[in-house]
């Protein structure tokens, strides 16, 4: 098992090299001089010039490589020019936001596809077969910035039930010290529960949004899984041996069902939290994937890179543990490994 | 399933979901702490709590302005629609007790009990160090300082403890105007140089992050791009202490959920909303809803002199003819702005700025003038616009495309970057373009020496040169510095009328600040900056 590990986290390496020179490369070649933008509108030439010699950007590139993979085998991803804060701090507090939102989103989306996509298995071409067909395909098709959108406007601004779209945390409420990250388990370590209550309550319509559109493939690939394994001979094998039906179901089929199941989970799951951009705007929630935005609009390389770095690690470390997850579920995949 | 029947399934969904946070229960601290705090959303925060930083963005001005004090401040007038407004002409001591102004030079006696957030006492040489720095660390800082002849740190001379005195480099109108503006603001000059290095000598990294200022607020909290949090500071001298104690600033992106918040009472103030909503929340009388013209500011359609067609000022007459003013104003502007077209024939030129200039949309004569420039046929070219500004510029630019193709222009749109759009203005090839300009100096000649003067700054986004012009505009600011009133007047109106007959530029309209707010909110003034001062303002 270590041994396996250690070899993935080796072959990661080139990866993780590869994807700092063509960020790097990359965000030189976007169009706009940062040095202009920051200079600010009133500037005059000797102004820009001035400012991007401070940046350091009037230096050859191969000499910009240098001092960047510097900064970086040191542990500093450079500074945002838009926020003003160093690049790997920001990311830190920023990260969980996301990471928080995506996990609980997706946690409400299995809790309610996979069930749906077991029942709509068991009984093709029943109501709840329908029910999970039409649901997945209308939550795909709506623009999760859409859902967002009519989400607040029923539940905020019409009914009232919710909280004003204001990112985290009710603004009179002071964050929790910060032990995870995560709001909803620091204000419980904290014994803070109207903060906590504050949190939850905050996370529940963008968390709904992203379960909406993330139901589709987990509910789909469950069932398509689920039909195949019910098909299949051991199934039927179990069946005539006259094991009750929620055995062969829960134990035999869905166990082996799992396996296509836990991969689409790790493509959803590594998707939301780099494509919630468009939910972060809407509710002002302070992640990463608004912050990488906003620095690709105002031609700001460092949170762009650093950005483009982290969910590379992100994606590394999140197929480490799928794999292991497999080896976990099916023992088959453990031997060959 | 329909879509309806679909957003209902959802909606009980989540109606479900959403049950453990309704009954809110509002602790009286709770209830307290939202009488005396001011919530502000808005689009963008600041992104540096300095005005000397490098690349501070328009945010970080308010922060700066309630954070730091300057040695003199404007005085308040009423302003159109009785609401307060800065007076150009009136200045008021602020971190001063008083100051005299003489032939080439200004004395300033400080508060003696003014002190820093910290509780050191605010004494001669911060000024001093402030004001060399300002002058100093470049970039957009020390050319607004420049733009008063403020240059040289040897101008600013210490005389005792409280007494600094400020030496004019030459005469110059705009000098004690240039002292009250956002820039030359007293910073702790002993609290930033123990957090200064050989690197960074005037502290720049330090004060980015935190305020250093005697101001009547202080920053206690920022998350860059999420929100900022700012106390009032207890021991302000420099005016009687503000009402609001607390303001917490939260960025919104999203326009509509910053209407919503407007409206369900959670949020007290907000701009940056499109013209539309302003308009409907002006006519739904729900909220105060101000609105201001930009002081010194103007919309307009540039073209580059320098290249055919718009080399031949029949063209640019032709394109001044062809313009569709009035349906800007109503499609894109929904009524929030002053028009600059159109005036009477006979209408006397005046001395001011902006004016509105005689040109209407009359596609007739539009023909006329380009059939005159030998271009009956048209021809092709670009039109550009700032993406950072879509909300305006895009409708604007579809209008006037649509506008130009009758008279045989046709034109392609060019949508630019935010980013990329200060570069392009200053390559100076664009052919075509709308921008806004608009100057914190609210004189004629400051505007036309950065927009029309033949040293070509950035703001002559046209390229324009013309000896007569830089004559009149050089020839008005002299006159304005020694109190020729006769000549400044002639020069002014002189300038104008050249700007409108060669109609290198063609001003759309004067925009509009507008701003919204709960109604038990008071106390806002308008400001050169266009930023709210928390000082005046009052809630309940």
């Amino acid at each position: 098992m270590l041994t396996m590990i250690g070899k993935r986290l080796m072959f990661a390496i080139p990866s993780l090299i590869g994807v700092v020179i063509v960020t790097f490369l990359l965000t030189r070649a976007l169009p706009g001089d940062p040095a202009a933008y920051f200079a600010g509108p009133a500037a005059t030439k000797e102004a820009v010039e001035q400012i991007r010699k401070k940046l350091g950007l009037d230096k050859p590139l191969i000499e910009q490589f240098f001092r960047y993979t510097n900064d970086l085998a040191h542990g500093d991803f450079g500074n945002s020019l838009t926020t003003g804060q160093p690049v790997a701090a920001e990311i830190r507090n920023r990260l969980p936001a996301s990471a928080e939102l995506t996990l609980l989103g997706l946690i409400v989306s299995i809790v309610i596809a996979i069930p749906l996509g077991v029942l709509a298995a068991t009984r093709p071409g029943s109501w709840i077969d329908h029910l999970c067909r039409i649901t997945t395909t209308a939550g795909v098709s709506l623009p999760v910035f859409f859902t967002g959108l009519v989400l607040v406007y029923f539940f905020y601004f019409r009914l009232g039930w919710s909280p004003a779209p204001l990112g985290r945390l009710d603004v009179f409420y002071s964050a929790p010290q910060t032990v995870t990250g995560f709001y909803l388990i620091d204000t419980l370590i904290a014994r803070d529960f109207e903060a906590f209550r504050s949190a939850l309550s905050q996370l529940i319509l963008p968390a709904t949004t992203l379960a909406i559109f993330s139901l589709a493939p987990i509910a789909r690939m469950t069932r398509a899984s689920m039909l195949a394994v019910l098909s299949s001979e051991f199934v039927r094998t179990a069946r005539a041996s006259g094991l009750s039906p929620a055995t062969v179901i829960v134990t035999y089929a869905f166990r082996n069902a799992m396996l296509p199941v836990i991969t689409t989970l790790s493509m959803v799951f590594s998707f939301l939290l780099g494509a919630n951009v468009l939910m972060e705007k809407v509710f002002a929630w302070p992640g990463i994937g608004s912050y990488a935005v906003e620095a690709l609009i105002s031609s700001d390389f460092a949170p762009v890179q650093g950005f483009v770095l982290t969910m590379a690690v992100m994606y590394v470390l999140l197929n480490l543990v799928i794999d292991i997850l497999y080896g976990v579920i099916d023992p088959r995949v453990r031997l060959e490994g | 399933m329909k879509r309806r029947d679909f957003l209902k399934s959802v909606s009980g969904l989540a109606a479900g979901a959403t049950l453990p946070a309704m009954p809110q229960v509002v602790s009286s601290a709770y209830a307290d702490a939202r009488s005396e705090t001011l919530l502000i959303v808005s689009e963008g925060g600041p992104n540096n709590l300095d005005i000397h930083g490098v690349g501070t963005n328009v945010p970080g001005y308010e922060v700066s302005w309630n954070c730091y004090d300057r040695l003199i401040s404007h005085e308040m007038k009423v302003g159109p629609g009785g609401v307060p407004y800065y007076d150009r002409d009136k200045f008021k001591p602020e971190l001063a007790e008083e100051f005299k102004i003489d032939d080439m030079s200004v004395t300033f006696k400080l508060r003696k009990n003014a002190k820093f957030h910290d509780g050191t006492p605010v004494t001669a040489k911060d000024v001093k160090w402030s004001l060399d720095r300002a002058v100093s660390v470049g970039g957009f800082p020390t050319f607004q300082m420049s733009a008063g002849s403020l240059t040289k740190p040897e101008q600013f001379v210490v005389i005792d403890d409280h007494t600094v005195r400020v030496d004019f480099l030459k005469k110059d109108r705009l000098t004690v105007p240039d002292l009250a503006v956002i820039v030359p603001c007293i910073v702790n000059s002993e609290l930033v140089k123990k957090n200064a290095n050989e690197k960074d000598p005037w502290g720049l990294e330090f004060t980015k992050q935190q305020t250093a200022g005697s101001g009547a607020y202080k920053v206690t909290k920022w998350t860059a791009g999420t929100e900022v949090i700012m106390e009032r500071n207890e021991d302000w001298v420099c005016g009687p202490l503000p009402k609001i104690k607390r303001v917490i600033w939260r960025m919104v992106p999203q326009a509509g959920n910053r209407r919503a918040l407007l409206e369900r009472g959670d949020a007290d103030i907000s701009y940056e909303l499109p013209n539309k909503d302003f308009q409907e929340m002006k006519a739904s009388g729900k909220l105060n809803v101000v609105s201001l013209p930009f002081s010194n500011g103007i919309q307009y359609i540039g073209m580059n002199v320098t290249k055919p067609p718009f080399d031949n000022p029949k063209v640019r007459q032709a394109v001044a003819y062809a313009l569709p003013y009035q349906k800007i104003m109503d499609a894109v502007m929904f009524g929030l702005a002053n028009p600059m077209f159109g005036a009477a024939k006979d209408k006397p030129t005046e001395v001011a700025w902006p004016q509105p200039h005689k040109y209407n949309t009359d596609i007739e004569k539009a023909k006329t003038l380009m059939a005159e420039a030998g271009l009956a046929g048209g021809f092709e070219t670009t039109i550009s616009f700032d993406l950072n500004f879509a909300g305006v510029n895009e409708p604007l630019c579809v209008l006037v495309q649509e506008s130009l193709a009758q008279i045989g222009i046709k034109t392609t749109i060019n949508k630019v970057p935010g980013a990329n759009w200060r570069t392009e203005l200053n390559k100076k090839e664009m052919p075509l373009f709308t921008n806004v300009f608009s100057g914190w100096l609210d004189y004629p000649e400051y505007f036309f020496y950065w927009c029309y003067h033949g040293n070509n700054s950035v703001f002559n986004t046209m390229s324009y040169k013309s000896a007569e012009m830089d004559k009149l505009i050089d020839g008005a600011r002299t006159a304005a510095a020694t109190g020729d009133m006769a000549t400044y007047d002639t020069d002014v109106k002189g300038f104008v009328d050249l700007a409108y007959t060669d109609i290198p530029r063609i001003p759309l309209y004067q925009p509009f600040v507008n701003v919204a707010m709960q109604k038990n909110i008071s106390g806002y003034q308008y400001w050169f900056h266009r930023r709210l001062d928390y000082r005046a303002m009052a809630k309940g």
